[in-house]
């Protein structure tokens, strides 16, 4: 019995310590990116076609689910709005929805669904197949090299992605409620101009993706960096890149609101 | 200019609990080709990665060029690195970048030259390994033994002092290994290099090999030229050479007694 309760406290203690020294790990890595920044933009278009794997090839996705998630809420919310007699307030609905939560949020899961998964195969195998030792061994960073292009190629990306989320979205809202149901057109349009406030709606909204962004790239490269060289290793890491990148981004998310809005 | 380009003294190193080497001294001469064996496991690539500076050892030193490498700070590593060239096991081409842009890559990023020179280079270097013509393939277009010519062309791209090859003849077929095999002893002559190889392979490396170090269990338990170690009357050596099952390394690994584990 008391061996059991000891052994408890023993898994307790030494997990608690992996975890806190992969924090540790994490730290040190993104101070090194830091440090090795300046030689990495020195070759600029490695940022570059980062940025077009992470950012432009990721439109797609974002552009689909954005209208979708647009014409959801038209829909949704004209349903609600109409028991009140202020369907015309559909168009503040959609817009703050989308600007303050769902734009940064969805596209953040939906980038480490498609960006995050991708740098972490990439770099775990990398990793496994020797790539990083042998671009040491020809004294060759490979923070400066590969990881911090691709970090900020996703602090680039993420903002930029989410914004053009929220914009799509709001035309899929436009087009359900506007199109399809027929809301007047002038009050879709003015009701938003009106209620949606560049600084706490906008820019906040905009300050959540950057921070949903750095959380985002730095886990995928991490869990990259740190998959132990073998196939199990490289799959487990990009499953655990998904399920840590989705836990903060909600887990954030809520802080975050909790210090913007109220 | 000293005799010896690397020298290896009193070193041990660890990973975690087991200690790998024990008080090991190796000394690598200028110009010759000398290689580490012993079997799987017994620390061989780790005395690469020691002089490489990817490991630092638990005590004793690794000087190369007359500098202490585990005491350098990472600038003055990487400029030691600059001197070395290293072909790995499975040759760790870069599979995003083209046979020619991964040999083209060290010259790249430690040199200013013009593209027309680097192009000339890089083709000098693939039509010393016989590759010229694949310098427009991707790495995932060639055999292993194609592959491992590649990462030697990129190996000795700066013109190393130093080549080491880490298993060079792992999974090649005869006729690979022969070509491998020439381009070491011929690159370490034509560059005036001194080339460290850890392999297991006897036949081939006592074929071109200067002077050959064994380990076995932490300790280099035999060294000295091809000529001496056929003659020598070491258990282990012997076993090792005429590939014995029966010697001083057991077939078995340390077990309980057969009878216990079976229940009986």
């Amino acid at each position: 019995m008391v061996n059991k309760l000891l052994n408890f406290f023993e898994q307790l203690g030494s997990g608690f310590r992996a975890r806190l020294i992969k924090l540790g790990a994490g730290t040190r890595l993104f101070f090194l990116i830091i440090i090795y920044s300046a030689d990495s933009f020195k070759r600029i278009h490695l940022t570059i076609k980062e940025i077009y794997f992470t950012g432009v090839l990721s439109l797609v996705i974002i552009v689909v689910s954005a209208f979708f998630v647009g014409m959801v809420l038209g829909l949704q919310g004209y349903y609600t709005l109409e028991k009140y007699g202020s369907s015309e307030a559909i168009g503040v609905l959609v817009a703050l929805a989308l600007v303050r939560e769902l734009g940064p949020v969805v596209t953040a899961l939906l980038f480490a669904g498609r960006a995050g998964t991708a740098i972490t195969a990439e770099i775990g195998l990398m990793k496994a197949t020797e790539q990083l030792s042998a671009m040491e061994m020809m004294a060759v960073s490979p923070v400066a090299r590969i990881i911090a292009p691709r970090f900020w190629a996703g602090m680039i990306s993420m903002p930029i992605l989410a914004t053009i989320f929220s914009m799509v979205g709001i035309l899929g809202g436009y087009v359900i409620a506007v199109i399809v149901i027929g809301v007047d057109e002038g009050a879709f349009w003015s009701q938003m101009q009106a209620n949606v406030d560049f600084h706490n709606d906008i820019v906040d909204g905009a300050v959540k993706s950057i921070v949903f962004g750095f959380a985002c790239t730095m886990i995928a490269l991490f869990e990259g960096l740190d998959a132990p060289p073998t196939a199990e290793g490289v799959s487990r890491a990009t499953t655990r890149t998904v399920v840590i990148s989705s836990l903060a981004v909600l887990g954030l998310d809520f802080v975050l609101t909790s210090f913007m809005f109220v | 200019m000293k005799k010896n380009l690397v020298s290896i003294e009193k070193l041990s190193f660890d990973y975690g609990k087991e200690s790998l080497h024990k008080d090991i001294n190796m000394e690598f001469a200028r110009g010759k080709v000398s290689a580490i064996m012993g079997g799987s496991g017994c620390g061989k690539t780790t005395i690469l990665k020691l002089i490489g500076g990817q490991l630092v050892p638990k005590s004793g030193k690794v000087v190369v060029d007359d500098a202490v490498v585990h005491e350098q700070d990472r600038s003055g590593i990487f400029n030691l690195r600059r001197k070395m060239g290293m072909l790995f096991q499975h040759g760790a081409l870069f599979t995003d970048l083209s046979v020619f842009e991964n040999v083209a890559f060290p010259m790249r990023e430690h040199t200013n030259l013009p593209e027309s020179i680097i192009k000339d280079l890089v083709l000098l270097k693939l039509n010393a390994v016989g590759l010229r013509g694949a310098h427009k393939k991707m790495p995932a277009e060639l055999s292993g033994g194609m592959a491992r010519r590649v990462a030697l062309a990129r190996a000795i791209a700066l013109d190393p002092d130093i080549i080491m090859y880490d298993e060079p003849f792992a999974g090649l077929d005869p006729i690979s290994m022969a070509v491998i095999c020439d381009l070491i002893r011929t690159l370490n002559d034509a560059l005036g290099a001194t080339s460290i190889i850890v392999t297991h392979d006897v036949a081939e490396t006592f074929s071109f090999a200067d002077y050959v170090y064994f380990l076995a269990d932490g300790v280099v338990a035999a060294e000295g030229s091809p000529k001496e170690l056929l003659a020598s009357k070491l258990p282990f050596v012997k076993q090792f050479i005429h590939s014995e099952k029966d010697g001083p390394v057991p077939f078995h690994t340390d077990a309980p007694s057969y009878k216990s584990d079976l229940g009986l």
